[in-house]
């Protein structure tokens, strides 16, 4: 089943065009890979994806599970079963943890026409999940992200993802500035969520993430377009070529512009 | 007829009615307190601190004493509202009288004293005498408040003493028009501790354009021994008729405490003028505020910390919200006395926008006449986060609950420096009730 397609989608921010044409189809069931050099347009792709007011999509189309993406306001997006891990996730002094959390899952449930938690259901139910991302009960109980490390805020965006239980899930360069532990902690929390039912798009900037979460499709951005889909062995040639390898083969298809890849 | 003019005349109807009248020291003070309003008259824009606060229209009001039955219905809910889940000692006042059958003062530790200060001009008249002061203490509705003061609040804790279930004051205005002058004092001797918290409510009146006005004006005269802590809480929900002037000034010895939380929800016009003086070394102080300003309301604190003398510690934290046509005013004076050595202060002014109608201003001053100090001062004025609000709506949060929210988070960390949990809950109520759609938040 196609769970999300984008066609030739157009994107700029601050008048700036940032996505150029992108193509992608994601079918339930399946974890992509999107590598890319700086400024090829990831984070741009995973804002859009999300809603952010900011990028103005000036062409193509997202349609998630049948629907148009691009028309849903953002926390309808998030009802619908999209979830996006931020790359630098947002501190909210003055918000307990505990009170983001609930508040996020009953928005989730009542929209799927679940009863909402109570206190006492929702808390169980954390602490399970933060056991299994390696998260201290004490982070129930501070402010969101408020003073987290960089590994902490990380397992923190986890948490939600396993929480919310999302039918798309978009990890905006969730390996940036881990170390090995927090990385595993990261990918096992992602492994838990693959099913038959649910699709991933793990986006990064290093090869080294994909050794944890295994792709079954890897997609190599740059100036806005994927210029190369491959399998998980892409990802390796990626490595092993470096980012330069991607210069020539975005020269390569440079005749093409506006077309399909 | 000059509104002070009004003023003298009300005196003189009065005067001989008034809590104490017939004691020698309290007439010739209350006579001294009027003549010196008198001549001094109503602050205006051009004086300091009060430039962005203007009593003009509150000087073309006229005042009447108010309806002799107040205890109304509506006075008893709020008030059972107020103690559900809150233990303490309760004074309350209606329309600036002591009500005696609402009031319900526990038992206290021996050297204790809590009463109406109507009660404590017998029983402690030379300890009333003292903490009440003189004419010349404070801005000028101060001084109209001793030439007219009511009863109020006479709390003293004996050496060594701890009080420690909170007082609670509670002022309530019913109807329209009339005038109320509290009158609170609070002494606190050397090693002894107390809380004490004023609340200033309405009830029964109308707010409609036509309502008349309703005054209060309130004086809280405080001191603090060596060694002593006092918490003082002032917690004012009236209504879009409501003056309210009140003044509360405490006097420290060394090594005391002296911890100020001023929550204020606006009125028509509200003006707090809070300052704490060090007497010794080693003094400490807290003040803590928040004001949440919605319709076409106005909130101003105006606050002096006199570090007079050496190692004294002061934090002050001030958050505002702004919402509508509502206006917010903060000035805040830090005195650092010549000699004062070792001084170490911080005061933050924060406001939060909410509309464009919207108006702040903040006005931190520091005078440092010392040289071995450490100040810092600091105070912006922003709106609701972007980034925050997006990151709330991508987990499913929709835009009001999101923008709520964050209003809430932004007052949050000043009612977390709230120590009673019954007060703290309060005031998170009074934020989510005046939120547009504020219920979304649920217990938070």
């Amino acid at each position: 089943m196609t769970m999300l397609e984008i066609k030739d989608l157009h994107a700029s921010v601050e008048d700036k065009k940032i996505l150029k044409g992108l193509n992608l189809t994601v079918n339930a069931g399946e974890v992509h890979a999107i590598m890319g050099p700086n400024g090829s347009g990831k984070s741009t792709l995973s804002q859009v994806l999300a809603g952010r007011e900011a990028f103005e999509v000036t062409g193509g189309s997202v349609t998630y599970m049948g629907h148009d993406l691009l028309e849903l306001p953002i926390e309808e997006r998030a009802r619908a079963g999209l979830f996006m891990a931020f790359q630098y996730p947002i501190e909210i002094p003055g918000v307990s943890n505990a009170y983001f959390l609930r508040a996020a899952v009953n928005a989730v449930r009542r929209h799927r026409g679940l009863d909402e938690l109570d206190a006492m259901d929702f808390l169980k139910r954390a602490k399970e999940e933060m056991k299994a991302v390696g998260m201290k009960e004490e982070f129930l109980y501070r402010s969101v992200n408020e003073g987290f490390s960089g590994g902490e805020k990380k397992r923190n965006e986890i948490l939600q993802m396993s929480l919310l239980e999302p039918t798309l899930a978009v990890l905006d360069e969730t390996d940036s500035g881990l170390d090995i532990d927090a990385l595993r902690v990261v990918a096992d929390g992602v492994n838990r969520l693959r099913s038959p039912d649910r699709a991933l798009i793990v986006i990064t900037h290093y090869q080294r993430l994909l050794d944890y979460i295994v792709p079954d499709h890897v997609h190599v951005l740059s100036d806005g377009r994927i210029v190369r889909s491959g399998g998980r062995e892409l990802a390796l040639e990626l490595e092993e070529r470096g980012y330069g390898w991607v210069k020539q083969l975005e020269a390569e298809q440079a005749p093409q512009t506006g077309a399909a890849v | 007829m000059s509104s002070v003019d009004a003023w003298m005349t009300y005196y003189q109807a009065r005067a001989a009615t008034l809590p104490g009248a017939g004691t020698p020291w309290l007439d010739a003070l209350r006579k001294q307190a009027i003549d010196r309003f008198c001549a001094v008259g109503w602050p205006t824009s051009r004086q300091d601190g009060w430039r962005h606060t203007s009593l003009a229209l509150l000087q073309q009001q006229e005042f009447n004493d108010a309806v002799a039955d107040a205890n109304t219905q509506s006075v008893q809910e709020q008030l059972a509202d107020l103690r559900r889940g809150e233990a303490g000692h309760w004074l309350v006042f209606i329309n600036g009288g002591f009500v005696e059958s609402l009031s319900d003062i526990g038992a206290l530790p021996q050297g204790a004293v809590v009463m109406p200060v109507s009660q404590a001009l017998d029983a402690h008249s030379d300890q009333v005498q003292a903490l009440t002061g003189t004419e010349e203490d404070g801005p000028a509705p101060a001084t109209l408040n001793t030439a007219l003061a009511g009863d109020g609040g006479f709390v003293s804790v004996a050496r060594g003493v701890d009080l420690s279930e909170p007082v609670h004051l509670v002022f309530f205005t019913v109807g329209n028009g009339n005038a109320v002058f509290p009158r609170n004092l609070i002494s606190v001797e050397q090693g002894a501790r107390a809380t004490v918290v004023e609340h200033y409510l309405c009830a029964d009146a109308g707010t409609d354009a036509d309502a008349a006005a309703i005054l209060t004006n309130a004086v809280t005269r405080t001191q603090v021994a060596r060694d002593a802590s006092l918490t003082h809480m002032k917690l004012q929900v009236e209504n879009e008729q409501a003056y309210h002037l009140a003044f509360i000034d405490a006097k420290q010895d060394e090594a005391s405490v002296f911890n100020s939380h001023s929550m204020s929800f606006g009125a028509r016009l509200a003006r707090n003028d809070i300052s704490t003086q060090f007497g010794g070394k080693h003094c400490e102080t807290l003040f803590n505020g928040l004001f949440y300003v919605n319709a076409r309301r106005h909130a101003d604190h105006n606050t002096l910390i006199d570090h007079a003398h050496p190692d004294g510690v002061s934090r002050e934290y001030y958050r505002g919200i702004l919402a509508d046509a509502g206006r917010g005013v903060f000035g805040g004076r830090i005195r650092v006395a010549p000699g004062a050595d070792g001084t170490d202060a911080v005061q933050r002014c924060d406001s939060l926008l909410l509309s464009r109608m919207a108006r702040s201003d903040a006005r931190p001053e520091l005078e440092i006449y010392a040289d071995d100090v450490q100040c810092a001062h600091g105070a912006t004025v922003g709106q609701i986060d972007e980034d925050a609000l997006f990151y709330l709506r991508t987990r499913g949060l929709d835009d009001t609950h999101a923008h709520n929210l964050l209003t809430y988070a932004f007052a949050a960390e000043v009612i977390e420096r709230i120590s009673l949990p019954g007060l703290r809950d309060r005031v998170t109520g009074l934020i989510r009730e005046r939120l547009p759609g504020g219920a979304v938040l649920g217990d938070i």
